[in-house]
């Protein structure tokens, strides 16, 4: 590990209502991997804008190779060599990857014509150095989430940075996709190039980082040698309580001796998957695993009818029924959690109240007319039912955290009254606490009767939570693992097609 | 938030809390417009001259509701002007050709949901931009007024009294229009607060994969939104014939962009989701009584379009700086 080469102390900035940051110090060496930790709220992001000039502190000073420095906007951060890949993608979508890559480089060009043959090429030579197969003429909106988080990389790589701040940049990326990452930071990192990674994965945290430094409610409360610690005490001072069981305990019995709530036979979906066959019983939860592009998610929009089936038949308690669209769904009692929190699930710039209404507006409304106490009622009931921290059901909810957001998404899908609950990653960016209460609300509602169908990406929690695992690789079905054969590797040999 | 608000509440702090929704400082600044001009003018409050003011607005704020719910679901309809004229133009025709009024009205009116249906169709079966359909049917239906009334103004003083006097007539000695158009505005802002109908199109307005998965079906809601658009810019055409009894092919050109303005003025965003009867209806009603002090202080006319613009801008840049911080 080299010297120090990033230095922030005694960082403080508030933002009406609250202070993001209360006198926050740390050092980056160069040439390690430093993480980052903390729930959402704890100002990790906004420590990390203050270091890329995206916002001023209101007090502390920032020291790049120990000099004082003021960055006063992301354009001056890169200049002193801190690069920034946000969590959010934030390319040009209608250009090619390398306009994309070259961006401030084309933006500083001094010439009119660009030799875009020259940007292509030293684009390919970047994207090789990451094993990434991507075209560099390619348009970006072309590219998977994952090949675009790959090019935001690239992009940061491109302008020669010193300090690079990776802001949970797999929370988009699949297992392989993720150690192909980790490979490269481990690259950036044996060139002296000093990483910040901000994560809510400890697993990560601990396979790759050297340091890691903890946040809560805008205050530094350590940094330690992730050699000399341990993922629990990590998680314990992040959350400032202890949380003792991670997992809520699985079915006593065995699954399959429950009544058969959804059978699914041969369904195939144009390209996307085909025949794909399983039964979800009464008191499980089953999961769905696979890599980026298996068809986990589709899979599940095609049974909720949002995608067009091309073959196979659902049987809902043992009666089959057809699902035309998704409103013939919900009609079934088959309700899906968008994986796209922001864009697919939340209206955004409406309130907790009016979100949770918007599946079900029959049981709050009377000849077409909505009765305002009782949509104010259900809300309420589902806000202290799910332990939505919110001021009240009129806050609107681009102002909560993500746990809260995925709280209220729920509490809309459970509005009416589901019998089978398709969750596609419900715990995907939101923090260690209440990602352990959705958990926690999955098993109660599974205990219930209700039949839960979750997809993720996080192995851990696949295996943790559920009872059984349906794997998927490449559009196909690679059986149903169960019980003690239930393993890391056992999945991750069947999701690779192994 | 809300805390804060209840706290002005409680405190009396009745002004500010006005202050903080759009219609309420629309309607602070009408308020303030109509005691300056009170002390300039001597006829400005005379209850004919708010007769006319109101009446040089009625109209064209029933095309206005249905903009604002167009722009609430997070389209545009620019074609209302044209869809006025050529409705308007098509009653008179009809009705020149000797079917009577009253059936050649409805039918006309049953034309421009046909309209709407058209534009809804190009925009959520062909998928093409709210903006480009109507574009298109702007220029449709102005050259179809052209056609119908081949250019010339069509002359409708022979129309039966009892429908001439919905455009023209009293109740109590407020003119019928300005009824018609306060009941409409009435329901239409309990409706868009309290129905199911209007509450899914502010769904789709607000996010429209949100609403997909939410199981509302957004092809048949902006489908509606388009179809009651023309169909209320063809009631203003209608009313139109009965108050002026005439149809011109010239008639409301320019009326989507004031329309667009007293909706944005109103509160309503352009990006969907955002925007509310009464504020639309206060945002017109700002236009309307500017303009007429305007005339009242002997302003030339041509100042007009300039100083509406103005007013469109601050509103928008006010509201902007005022809930920036918010945000």
């Amino acid at each position: 590990m080299g010297a120090a080469i990033l230095e922030v102390r005694d960082i403080s900035k508030r933002f009406p209502g609250t202070q993001a940051l209360a006198g926050v110090s740390m050092t980056l060496n160069a040439g390690s991997i430093h993480a980052v930790v903390g729930e959402n709220g704890a100002g990790k992001s906004t420590l990390m804008n203050v270091i890329a000039g995206v916002y001023q502190p209101d007090a502390g000073s920032i020291l790049i190779d120990g000099k004082d420095v003021k960055i006063a906007n992301p354009y001056e951060a890169q200049k002193l060599g801190v690069g920034f890949v946000h969590q959010e993608i934030a390319l040009c979508q209608h250009l090619s990857v390398a306009e994309n890559i070259f961006m401030s480089t084309i933006n500083d060009a001094n010439r009119a014509v660009l030799n875009m043959r020259e940007y292509n090429r030293r684009a390919a030579e970047l994207l090789s150095a990451f094993g990434a197969n991507i075209d560099p003429r390619q348009r970006v909106s072309q590219l998977s989430i994952s090949q675009q988080q790959v090019v935001e990389i690239a992009k940061a790589l491109s302008m020669n940075c010193r300090v690079i701040i990776l802001d949970e940049p797999t929370s988009a990326l699949t297992e392989s996709e993720t150690e192909a990452l980790f490979r490269i930071v481990h690259r950036l990192k044996d060139s002296g190039i000093g990483i910040l990674y901000i994560s809510h994965r400890m697993r990560e945290v601990f396979d790759n980082c050297d340091t890691v430094t903890i946040l809560r409610d805008g205050r530094h409360i350590d940094t330690v040698q992730v050699a000399h610690t341990q993922p629990s005490a990590v998680v314990d001072k992040m959350v400032g309580r202890s949380i003792s069981d991670m997992y809520p305990p699985k079915l006593a019995s065995t699954p399959e001796e429950g009544e058969v709530l959804l059978e699914v036979r041969g369904l195939s979906s144009a390209e996307d998957f085909s025949d794909v066959s399983f039964r979800l019983h009464r008191g499980e939860i089953l999961g769905f695993f696979g890599l980026t592009g298996a068809g986990r998610s589709e899979v599940a929009r095609t049974i909720c009818g949002l995608q067009k089936m091309t073959g196979g038949q659902v049987l809902l308690q043992c009666a089959a029924v057809s699902i035309a669209s998704y409103e013939d769904a919900i009609r079934h009692g088959i309700v899906y959690l968008t994986e796209d929190r922001k864009s697919e699930g939340l209206f955004l710039q409406m309130s907790v109240k009016h979100n949770v209404s918007a599946i079900d507006l029959s049981t709050i409304s009377t000849h077409g007319i909505l009765d305002p106490r009782r949509e104010s009622q259900r809300a309420e009931k589902y806000q202290s039912m799910l332990g939505i921290r919110a001021t009240g059901v009129l806050q609107k909810v681009w102002s909560l955290s993500g746990g809260n957001q995925q709280k209220v998404l729920i509490a809309k899908l459970l509005s009416v009254s589901p019998r089978i609950l398709f969750m596609d990653e419900p715990t995907r960016g939101i923090d260690v606490g209440a990602k352990s209460e959705i958990h926690r609300l999955l098993r109660e509602l599974a205990g219930q009767g209700i039949g839960v169908i979750m997809i993720s990406s996080e192995l851990p929690e696949v295996i943790g939570l559920c009872d059984r695992v349906l794997v998927m690789h490449e559009g196909s079905s690679r059986g149903i693992i169960q019980g003690s054969s239930l393993s890391e590797e056992s999945v991750i040999r069947r999701a690779s097609g192994l | 938030m809300n805390p804060v608000a209840e706290k002005d509440i409680r405190t009396g702090g009745i002004l500010r809390s006005l202050a903080r929704f759009r219609e309420g400082t629309l309607m602070l600044t009408i308020i303030a417009i109509c005691i300056v001009m009170s002390f300039l003018s001597p006829y400005f409050f005379t209850a004919d001259n708010l007769r006319t003011t109101i009446l040089s607005f009625a109209i064209n704020g029933i095309v206005v509701i249905g903009m604002t719910i167009v722009m609430v679901n997070g389209g545009i309809d620019l074609s209302v002007g044209s869809v006025m004229a050529v409705i308007g133009a098509v009653a008179g025709r009809l009705y020149q050709s000797g079917v009577s009024i009253w059936i050649a009205a409805p039918t006309a009116l049953v034309l421009g949901g046909l309209i709407g249906a058209f534009n809804g169709f190009f925009i959520t079966r062909v998928g093409l931009s709210p903006f480009i359909t109507t574009l298109a049917m702007l220029s449709i239906a102005r050259g179809a007024a052209f056609v119908v009334t081949q250019g010339i103004p069509l002359s409708l003083y022979s129309m039966p009294d009892a429908f001439k006097s919905i455009g023209k007539g009293d109740v109590l000695g407020v003119p019928v229009v300005i009824i018609i158009f306060i009941v409409f505005v009435i329901v239409a802002d309990f409706l868009m607060r309290r129905s199911t109908i209007l509450r899914r199109v502010v769904y789709t307005g607000s996010s429209e994969k949100a609403a997909i998965f939410s199981g509302i079906n957004v092809r048949s809601v902006k489908m509606g939104v388009y179809i009651l658009s023309s169909f209320l810019a063809g009631l203003g055409g209608i009313l139109s014939i009965a108050r002026f009894a005439t149809a011109t092919p010239y008639f409301a050109t320019g009326l989507e962009l004031q329309a667009i303005s007293a909706c944005v003025i109103g509160g309503a965003s352009l990006a969907g989701g955002d925007g509310s009867i009464i504020g639309s209806v206060f945002g017109i009603a700002l236009l309307a009584i500017i303009t007429t002090s305007m005339i009242l202080l002997n302003v030339s006319v041509y100042w007009q379009d300039l100083v509406s613009g103005i007013i469109l801008l601050a509103a928008v840049s006010i509201d902007y700086f005022t809930h920036a911080r918010s945000r």
